[in-house]
């Protein structure tokens, strides 16, 4: 394996072009922008019209007959429209009386009659579905009936975990030290439509405060577990998120426990205060990673300097890297990389690995072996 | 490239997995077939790289670096073996995992009839199974086409009826499938290919039904009458339509196809194949596990009622060390973790730290506690995947046939289960956490815990992870193949014995004794663990006698066992704790008094210590 650090840095940076591909899930769309304009988070950027439900009518359940006789029995023919309630089948009792007849439940087009089975199905009329811009920026390119890329110069900022889509809203900076815990009573009275940051380790009850109070992000350094559990209201299995049914987007940008968020991410979050930003808590570690992230308006010069990081790409370590240590024992811990063996050394568990020598700068001093897949490359 | 197996002597194998590409060198030495090099690099099947072949070249540079072999031009093209014979390599193979691997829908009439054969097929063609929706399911439609929705599928079979039966039911299922209109995961643009493998008289209509969706494949009925299942066609054609469309849309496959003569494999199905043939040329009865980051594959061949070797292979898809990792606490629970480990926890470390493993899955244990708690994952993942496997390998007999509609819910048949830890033979480990365990007698009591082994079983472990590379390669060379199968693929770790005895046995009582080549080597006491170690990996006669008329060591109440075995590195594990474990008896002090008479903890004063 060549030197590099397994797992891949987060970006955070404060001056960074950020592409946004915006798509409609079929091609048959109309893109309603074109390359060049500027668009806000809400812009349309395409819609399609998306085929109506189909809804099935078992008509021999409903009469009480076989299929086969049940196709004596229906009224309509393929490519009919009905109106809801419309009568589809009926079938007469001995001497004419005692009528059952089989209605539709939705107003739409008759799409098939199976033979086989004797079942109507009804097809709703299309609907439309839109797909939005979803950050600040201008339109870069377009790919017709699809969609468009949006493009920003801003700040970004990625989690390393989040639940929750994209929502829209107003950074809004909690006023407490950011080392600090996130209780209820840190919460702001008002923060209808704020994308709160700072603090970690929320309880549950500041989560819920704060969506109730109409926050419709949250972003922190980190979270306990059963905390998550009790806000989304299940045990989260696999690393696949996005669609929990909760009103406040989340994303934690350290991990579990209780970890304060990173300098770079606060200072960058905090200078954005009272300005729109983008949140997204969707989340995919394996087979297409996707991470959680907030896009806000690029940093001002006095900010840059302290978002110059743009996130490493992995296979990047060496002597002299600024990294963060992500297991135990020193998990959360920052440090510089002095040495890089080279050939695997035994750790304490009894397996040998390739080790980095790290200089530690935060808690604990000293310098360390810390094996090479436990190291996060920040510079 | 060359693939008549007389003209090889260098081959160059792959798997490229969701994580990792493993590159390895097979070549013909003095000394016979040998696996003499391994390189590994990330998979880039991901943006920004988006081209699998990436990856793979980089794991052919490690190879180059580290063997010395100049395997590439100066244009990243194969060097074919010529002239100089210490350049280029004769043939390229590979397998592939990556991207999430093959992802199917199954739908059919009888959960335990036409869906749970249309599985066995789904997952013997190396697929992982989404979702299986059968008409008796206990669901409401809006329910299963919901359900649907939420799947991607690269490919869906549906299948259901016996063959002349009813039809009802079958195109009932197509309807709900034209309800839901599922997706494929691989371009929005692209029709969903399904297969239709049941009644055959009702293909015209489910055709017709599903025509408007999807690019409907007829084979031959998985299940054309009760008592007989006939899942190879649909297998064949699932592996045709994962070539054709699922890799073809993979990034950087039509070039990797390009590379190589031989059809690409599933990494689950190259893996089965050297399981079966290990099987079927010991004559063994086998358990196979391949424990991922996100997936666990186990594999199995036991006797049917008749005595004929069946093959099956599950894939638990959301059960695995690191991507997965926290599905496993939600399924096991706390405690089912816990109640390994030979310290104590706080229930929210526990999980915040394997919550810190799903989200940064390449870590590893630093500490050995850190190591403990994996390895206690690793138990509960083998357990449940089990459980899971267990539940579809079993043989298919039949009561009889019915055909009418209202006798298909009611037709059943005799469902046998085929695995019977009692009558399995040897267990072989796969996967990082089993093949890279610091200790080989860490990776043995993983596998004795987590399966809750019974009876005589030999163990072992894929050394580094071999088996799907050896797959592909004995497609074209099954020869050199079990060479290296032999030789550098399957380590031995030793034997467990656990006897299976009666509630009535209190700890510390007698319950069998031990020889080899009829040399008493040891005692199985009830509720210990022990572990006779061995000199070397030899091999010998093992025989164990039961010393209770309540002892079942595989041959029947009071009976002894003896066959053949190879000792390994660690020798003969007697675990009298008996079988299925007695909740009460797990806790710290027992972890650490087991862990401590196995020599895994030798540091007295703490929990800290690795042998």
């Amino acid at each position: 394996m060549s030197s590099g650090a397994l797992t891949p840095g987060l970006c955070v940076a404060g001056d960074v072009v950020v592409k946004r591909r915006r798509e409609l899930p079929t091609t048959s769309g109309v893109v309603k922008v074109s390359p060049g304009q500027a668009v806000t988070p809400d812009t349309v950027v395409a819609e399609a019209l998306k085929e109506g439900e189909l809804r099935i009518v078992k008509i021999p359940e409903i009469l009480g007959v076989s299929p086969s006789e049940a196709l004596q029995k229906i009224l309509v023919k393929q490519g009919d429209v009905v109106e809801r309630g419309a009568v589809l089948a009926e079938m007469r009792g001995l001497w004419g009386l005692f009528r059952t007849e089989a209605r539709s439940p939705l107003a739409g087009l008759v799409e098939f009659i199976s033979q086989a089975t004797g079942h109507i199905g009804i097809r709703a009329p299309a609907g439309k579905i839109q797909v939005n811009a979803y950050i600040n920026g201008v339109v870069e390119s377009v790919e017709e009936g699809r969609g468009a890329v949006i493009r920003a110069q801003a700040t970004l900022v990625q989690g390393i975990f989040g639940v929750g889509g994209e929502r829209n809203g107003v950074i809004n900076a909690l006023r407490i030290n950011n080392s600090s815990a996130v209780s209820e009573r840190d919460i702001p009275a008002n923060c209808k439509g704020s994308i709160l940051v700072g603090g970690h380790s929320p309880t549950l009850e500041a989560l819920r405060c704060a969506a109730n109070r109409g926050a419709v992000g949250f972003v922190t350094g980190s979270i306990d577990d059963k905390t998550l559990a009790a806000y989304v209201g299940y045990d989260i299995g696999i690393a696949l998120t996005g669609d929990e049914p909760v009103s406040m987007t989340l994303i934690i940008t350290e991990g579990f426990g209780a970890l304060a968020m990173n300098d770079q991410a606060f200072k960058l979050l905090r200078q954005a205060e009272g300005h729109e930003a983008s949140i997204n808590g969707a989340t995919q570690v394996r087979a297409g990673a996707l991470r959680p992230e907030i896009i806000t308006k690029r940093a001002a010069e006095s900010d840059k300097t302290v978002g110059e990081s743009s996130g490493v790409v992995q296979g990047s370590l060496k002597i002299g890297s600024s990294v963060r240590i992500i297991r135990v024992p020193y998990f959360g811990a920052y440090g510089r990389v002095v040495e890089l063996l080279k050939e695997p050394t035994k750790i304490a568990t009894g397996a040998e690995t390739r080790v980095a020598m790290v200089e530690l700068l935060s808690g604990d001093r000293g310098i360390v072996a810390i094996p090479r897949a436990n190291l996060e490359v920040l510079g | 490239m060359r693939v008549d197996p007389k003209t090889l002597k260098t081959v160059l194998v792959t798997d490229c997995g969701s994580t990792t590409t493993k590159a390895l060198l097979f070549e013909l030495t003095p000394t016979g077939w040998r696996q003499t090099c391994r390189g590994e690099a990330p998979t880039t099947v991901e943006e920004p790289v988006a081209d699998v072949t990436v990856g793979a070249i980089n794991s052919f540079r490690e190879i180059q670096e580290l063997s010395g072999r100049t395997i590439l031009a100066s244009d990243d093209s194969f060097i074919v073996t010529g002239d100089d014979p210490s350049k280029g390599i004769d043939l390229y193979l590979s397998t592939s995992s990556a991207g999430g691997g093959l992802q199917m829908l199954v739908a059919g009439v009888v959960r335990t009839l036409s869906t749970e054969s249309a599985e066995r097929a789904a997952l013997g063609a190396g697929a992982i199974v989404m979702e299986a929706v059968s008409a008796d399911d206990g669901r409401e439609d809006h329910e299963r086409i919901e359900r649907i929705r939420h799947i991607k599928p690269d490919i869906v079979l549906i299948t259901g009826g016996i063959d002349g039966g009813s039809s009802t039911h079958v195109v009932e299922m197509a309807e709900i499938l034209v309800a839901a209109a599922p997706r494929p995961r691989f371009g929005d643009t692209l029709t969903l290919p399904v297969i239709y493998a049941g009644n055959k008289d009702a293909a015209n209509h489910v055709q017709e039904i599903l025509s408007k969706i999807a690019q409907v494949t007829v084979v031959d009925n998985v299940r054309p009458t009760l008592d007989r299942e006939n899942i190879s066609p649909a297998r064949e054609a699932i592996h045709e339509l994962f070539l054709s469309h699922v890799m073809s849309h993979s990034p950087g496959y039509s070039k990797l196809l390009s590379w190589t003569p031989v059809a690409v494999m599933p990494t689950p199905a190259a893996v089965g194949d050297m399981v079966n043939t290990f099987a079927s040329r010991t004559g063994q009865s086998v358990l196979c596990v391949d424990i991922g980051g996100a997936t666990t594959d186990v594999f199995s061949v036991f006797p049917d009622q008749s005595g004929k070797q069946v093959s099956n292979r599950t894939v638990s898809a959301n059960l695995g060390m690191s991507y997965s990792v926290a599905n496993v606490l939600v399924e096991a629970g706390v405690s089912g973790i816990k109640r390994w480990l030979p310290f104590e926890i706080d229930e929210s470390e526990l999980r915040d730290r394997l919550r810190n493993k799903m989200i940064r899955p390449t870590s590893i244990p630093q500490t050995v506690e850190d190591l403990w708690l994996e390895q206690a994952v690793c138990r509960e993942a083998l357990k449940l995947s089990l459980q899971h496997h267990r539940s579809l390998a079993i043989s298919v007999e039949s009561r009889g046939a019915e055909k009418g509609i209202a006798d298909v819910f009611k037709q059943s048949a005799e469902r046998s289960e085929l695995v019977n830890m009692l009558r399995l033979d040897t267990v072989i480990g796969s996967g990082g956490v089993l093949s890279h365990a610091p200790s080989r007698l860490q990776a043995a009591m993983m596998m004795i815990d987590g399966f809750g082994l019974e009876g005589v079983t030999q163990l072992a472990v894929d050394s580094i992870f071999m088996l799907p590379h050896l797959g592909v390669f004995s497609s074209v060379h099954p020869v050199a193949a079990q060479e290296i199968f032999e030789r550098d693929c399957i380590v031995y770790i030793g034997v467990a014995v656990v006897p299976v005895y009666s509630k009535s046995a209190n700890d510390g009582d007698l319950l069998a004794e031990i020889f080899l080549d009829n040399v008493k080597i040891g005692q199985v006491i009830a509720g210990q663990v022990v572990c006779f170690k061995s000199n070397g990996d030899s091999e010998g006669v093992l025989r164990v006698e039961p010393k209770r008329r309540d002892v079942n060591l595989g041959s029947g109440l009071g009976q002894a066992a003896e066959r053949k075995v190879r000792l390994g590195n660690e020798g003969i594990i007697a675990d009298g704790r008996n079988r299925p474990f007695n909740p009460g008896s797990f806790s710290v002090a027992a972890q650490m008094a087991i862990y401590k008479e196995l020599g895994l903890i030798v540091d007295a004063d703490s929990s800290a210590g690795v042998a």
